[in-house]
């Protein structure tokens, strides 16, 4: 591990103010990923503010009906909140999906949303890649590899975002947000947080230099069933080949894209009263698999027409 | 950078290098070699301890951030006389072979139980809302982040069931 300075700042304006006066710095919450990729130099902060005793760790009601979940509410704390289970069970589950108890424990929801790729080749720094070394190329193209994504990959990057938390919070309509060092905040659908890779892979997000997430906003869930289900290689602990979320007629899928993957062509075709099975396979029709990957295509298309019909989405179109 | 923390119920101070890990600090600094370090990276469970009375991997915490929290290690549990209810179990049930990961398996079995009974859900429990019942299925799930390569499960299992009070 790279030397570094640490600090624990008091508030949220001293942590944007310690995070601007070190180039290189970097927010620490639960550090489940940051630290290990810290230990494989991957990451290299010059300094880490740890924003983990930050008070943003609530769980509150919106005047809106919905709820808020402060940016280090750890994912344990968020599964097994009773509202939260009551009236998000798709975000308890897709929680529940993930990692293991002793890391749920510890990994924040924005720690979460901001995590890194595991795509083999990220970790591998014998190969190329354009997360670590912007223009060094893409070892995962044509690489020995499955779990790469088959929506909106670019030449120089084919990796998925490992999350299940954020693919149900993009099917819940999922706000975040943002405070930055002006004193200003700004809320952005969940959606729009995370880029595609395009030709800048190693930029992952929209968020800009000096900002920093506050919080999640949930809003009332759409009406309709609610399910999270995922698939992968072991029965638990274990990161998804793809996954599905279903929220009413809202669908998004996990483990197929460089972020939580938003199925609008799926949910239009629902709306317009296509069968489960016909909505999605309108959805992965406008898939791309490269070899290693055509698994998902069929395994998507299965997944998501199995939850639309434990759901019932669409059955009263 | 100075950091003092209360580890199995002692006050301790430590004078660390940021860079140190929670794990590293236990096992090099303040010789608690119970913790283990397994995988070092958050996949093996072997390194479990208890952070304020909650399960995590200590080799995934930096020890400066502990600064105040309640650490409990498998060497804080009970003595060679006056055994855990947990640490009886695993004996009663042989649940482990070579025996290395089992701090670990004891640690997040204490921390699973409390998870338990405060009613939290796993991916098991398939009514979201209804009380906790730790069926052999959640029992799995829940210890899913402590690996055995010796296969120990079933014994692992059965002890779990037995200090849980499910046997």
């Amino acid at each position: 591990m790279k030397p570094f300075t640490y600090e624990r700042p008091k508030d949220v304006t001293s942590a944007l103010a310690m995070m601007a006066e070190v180039p290189g710095a970097r927010f620490l919450a639960g550090g489940t990923n940051l630290v290990d990729l810290m230990k494989l130099q991957i990451e290299q902060p010059t300094q880490l503010v740890d924003v983990s005793r930050l008070p943003l760790g609530e769980i509150e009601e919106t005047p809106g009906g919905g709820l808020r979940l402060g940016a280090v509410t750890t994912n344990s704390q968020v599964a097994a909140d009773l509202r939260v289970r009551a009236r998000y069970p798709a975000l308890a589950q897709a929680i529940l999906s993930g990692a293991s108890g002793q890391l749920r424990n510890k990994a924040t929801t924005a720690g979460n949303l901001l995590q890194r790729t595991r795509c083999a080749y990220f970790y591998d720094t014998t190969k190329p890649c354009n997360k670590r070394q912007p223009g060094a190329g893409c070892a995962a193209i044509g690489g020995i590899y499955a779990n790469t994504a088959v929506f909106g990959a670019s030449e120089a990057c084919i990796a998925t975002h490992p999350s299940d938390m954020a693919v149900a919070m993009s099917a819940l309509d999922a706000q975040v947000e943002i405070a930055s060092q002006d004193g200003q905040s700004r809320s952005l659908a969940l959606e729009d947080l995370h880029r595609l890779p395009g030709e800048t892979p190693h930029i992952e997000t929209n968020l800009q230099p000096g900002e920093m997430i506050t919080a999640v906003v949930l809003p009332p869930p759409a009406p309709g069933g609610q399910i999270y289900r995922k698939a992968r290689e072991r029965a638990s602990y274990a990161f998804a080949i793809g996954s599905v979320a279903v929220v009413g007629g809202r669908v998004a899928l996990g483990a197929v894209a460089h972020k939580p993957w938003r199925a609008k062509v799926a949910e239009q075709a629902l709306a317009g009263g296509a069968s489960p099975a016909e909505a999605m396979a309108a959805e992965m029709a406008g898939a791309q698999a490269d070899g290693h990957n055509d698994f998902k295509l069929k395994l998507m298309a299965r997944l998501g027409a199995a939850c639309l019909t434990t759901t019932g989405a669409g059955d009263d179109q | 950078m100075k950091t003092s923390f209360t580890l199995n119920g002692q006050a301790a101070s430590l004078d660390l290098d940021p860079r140190t890990t929670l794990l590293d600090a236990l096992r090099e600094q303040l010789s608690l070699k119970g913790s283990k370090k397994g995988c070092d990276h958050g996949q093996c469970g072997a390194c479990t301890v208890l952070v304020n009375g909650r399960r995590i991997n200590a080799c995934l915490s930096l020890a400066v951030t502990h600064e105040g929290d309640e650490i409990t290690t498998v060497e804080g549990l009970g003595t060679s006389e006056t055994l855990h209810p947990v640490q009886a179990a695993f004996l009663e049930h042989d649940a482990f072979q070579c025996g290395y990961c089992t701090p670990g398996q004891i640690c997040s079995t204490i921390g699973m139980l409390k998870e338990a009974a405060d009613g939290w859900a796993s991916l098991a429990t398939a009514d979201l809302t209804a009380d906790t019942v730790l069926s052999d299925e959640e029992i799995r799930e829940r210890m899913s982040g402590n690996l055995c390569r010796c296969s120990a499960y079933p014994q692992i299992l059965a002890a779990i069931r037995s200090a849980g009070g499910l046997a």
